[in-house]
């Protein structure tokens, strides 16, 4: 197999062959290329998906108190429903075994002043769990945490553009803002994948924010996680019966569909899931497409190879060539042209990949990549079928006869 | 080829001893090409036996036979059978490739047939660059190459004028002096001539077989 001479004689062939050599070269490296582009930018397709719609914590449920649409218990119809601090406390004690954090929000636009700068901006009145249901960054500084809750601290975590506008180079970890009138202190700057848009909230405690709205202990919006494990089945389980407990708590009538709303990210996840897998689905097809394609082209390149050289075979036979030195030969050359220009393709497809890769981003292909293993694969299945499809016709051509080859003109 | 078989040889019955320079004649159709290929283990005989340096040529797989082929016979052809892409003396030093030669002997080999045969000039031309008379030349060295036990050539001058046959048979009958064994197919009677025992065959069988005086085609060569 690796005798000097063996090699000596490809060359050789490969040398005086330049067009065979070309077209057979040419087919496997152009398969694995479009092969790595396609693949690549499929990939490309997956990642800008995943950061449009997975930037925050899937597992969460949103709770919002609206009017009730059904008399009940005395109570009229359309009446308010507010959640208070009561609420977070009861829904922890009650189903510990289905949550992992909870948390309230309450939202309200606010001026912010940092000496000549001033915008509006949208505050948020949180607890410490928000920074996992947002999938909040911290840049500097830190979040709110347990006692800035506890003892309704004025203190601000800002996100980057906000720090951006108002503070420009300057650091903000440590300066006093304005928000609507009450003096805060930065201690966090933070960033968001979500976009622009959540990196433009400010976060404070939750019962900072209920002290400046005289002291009251009404929450808007409760977010609530259930644990990963329960699933998204185990997540339904969780919601109805929450539906049912703060109804109850409530006093809304079991079947008034209003009063409260829930909003489980589960069901937009699982849409969303189901549309990442099409997309990997395509993906994959796309890929074996190609590499079929890539196949049937060297098939048909070593069908026509094996075909062109008969005459010399049945040469090569009636001076002594036996079949196996001839189907080695063949193979021995079509398996190192196929290995050469595999790689060859192979390198020249992540090279355009990682040179194209960031101007594609305006078409909704971010990061195209090709991890090296299916990259790999798919040049050794290439590499192998192309063995294969050159034994076929080398074995055929080595049991003919060298009479009816030497005919052959 | 098909299925249908076709008797062709009807009984051949003969031997050739070591030294001799036969022609095979007969017209088209006579079965001299096909005794040939079975002399040259290109073809398989159905019926009969095939002896040849006191080794029974029989159950031929394609590995035995290329074997034996490369061990035993050195074929040339009418239409001389060169590689098209490897220059003379890779062509000739082919079947010593085939026989495990190292390159370095392969190559000095070679060069001394092509030698033998005037080309030595001509070891790294391409076939296409040569004549029709040179490249039957660089065959017939590449036939030696191995030294065979017989040398097979079918229609050797089939391709070639005139002057130039007669000097191909003049470097055949120059190799047959030195004591090889040659057989010639050839359906013309000077060619013929020039060899020392003329076989005809016509439909499958052996009309004639006779010791002839030969003719020396280097009297036609001048």
């Amino acid at each position: 197999m690796f005798s000097r001479d063996r090699w000596l004689e490809i060359f050789e062939t490969i040398r005086k062959n330049k067009l065979r050599t070309f077209l057979s070269g040419f087919t496997v490296a152009l398969g694995i290329f479009i092969f790595i582009i396609l693949f690549g930018f499929g990939n490309g397709l997956k990642n800008q998906f995943q950061e449009f719609f997975l930037d925050d914590a899937t597992n969460t449920i949103s709770l919002f108190a609206g009017k009730t649409s059904k008399p009940y218990k005395g109570f009229k119809s359309n009446r308010r429903i507010e959640f208070d601090n009561s609420d977070l406390a009861d829904i922890k004690e009650n189903f510990p075994f289905f949550l992992e954090y909870i948390t309230p929000r309450i939202s309200r636009g606010a001026t912010v002043k940092y000496k000549n700068e001033f915008d509006n901006y949208t505050t948020r009145g949180v607890g410490p769990a928000h920074q996992f249901a947002e999938k909040t960054i911290i840049m500097k500084g830190r979040y709110i945490n347990e006692d800035d809750v506890k003892n309704k601290t004025k203190y601000a975590v800002i996100g980057r553009l906000v720090a951006q506008d108002l503070f420009g180079q300057e650091d903000a970890i440590g300066k006093f803002i304005d928000v609507g009138n009450s003096v805060f202190k930065v201690i966090g700057v933070f960033q968001d994948d979500g976009g622009d848009r959540e990196e433009r909230y400010i976060y404070i405690p939750y019962t900072t924010r209920q002290l400046l709205e005289k002291s009251n202990d009404k929450v808007d919006e409760i977010v609530l996680a259930f644990k990963p494990q329960i699933g998204h089945s185990g997540s339904l389980v969780f919601e109805r019966k929450l539906r049912e407990f703060l109804k109850k708590k409530k006093s809304i009538a079991p079947s008034d569909p209003n009063g409260i709303f829930f909003r489980n990210r589960a069901d937009a996840l699982k849409q969303n899931q189901q549309f990442a897998n099409v997309l990997q689905l395509i993906v994959t097809f796309v890929g074996l497409g190609t590499l079929i394609a890539g196949i049937i082209g060297i098939s048909n390149i070593m069908v026509f190879v094996v075909k062109e050289r008969t005459k010399e075979l049945g040469i090569r036979k009636a001076l002594g060539a036996t079949p196996k030195s001839v189907i080695q030969m063949i193979l021995h050359e079509s398996i190192f042209i196929t290995t050469i220009s595999g790689y060859v393709g192979l390198f020249i497809g992540i090279f355009v990949l990682k040179s194209i890769g960031v101007s594609l981003q305006d078409y909704f292909i971010k990061d195209p990549y090709i991890d090296t293993s299916t990259a790999l694969f798919a040049t050794v299945i290439l590499i192998l079928f192309g063995g294969i499809a050159g034994y076929i016709p080398a074995k055929r051509a080595a049991r003919i006869k060298p009479i009816v080859a030497l005919r052959d003109e | 080829m098909g299925n249908s078989s076709l008797h062709v040889l009807k009984g051949i019955d003969f031997e050739v001893e070591q030294g001799e320079l036969v022609a095979i004649m007969g017209s088209s159709g006579s079965g001299k090409s096909t005794l040939l290929n079975i002399l040259g283990m290109l073809d398989v005989l159905d019926e009969g036996s095939y002896t040849l340096d006191d080794v029974l040529i029989k159950d031929l797989d394609e590995t035995k036979a290329a074997k034996y082929r490369n061990k035993f016979l050195g074929f040339v052809f009418q239409s001389f059978n060169l590689i098209n892409y490897k220059t003379a003396i890779e062509n000739v030093s082919l079947p010593l490739y085939y026989q495990g030669v190292s390159r370095k002997e392969r190559q000095e080999q070679a060069l001394k047939y092509l030698t033998m045969v005037g080309l030595a000039d001509w070891a790294t031309h391409l076939p296409s660059e040569l004549s029709g008379g040179q490249k039957q030349r660089v065959a017939i060295a590449r036939a030696m190459a191995s030294k065979p036990k017989v040398l097979l050539a079918d229609e050797p001058t089939g391709a070639l004028d005139t002057k130039t046959s007669y000097e191909v048979m003049d470097l055949i009958q120059k190799i047959n002096q030195e004591g090889n064994t040659i057989l010639v197919v050839t359906h013309e009677e000077d060619i013929a001539e020039m060899c020392k025992r003329v076989v005809k065959l016509k439909d499958g069988v052996i009309i004639e077989d006779k010791k002839v005086k030969q003719v020396l085609a280097a009297d036609y060569v001048q």
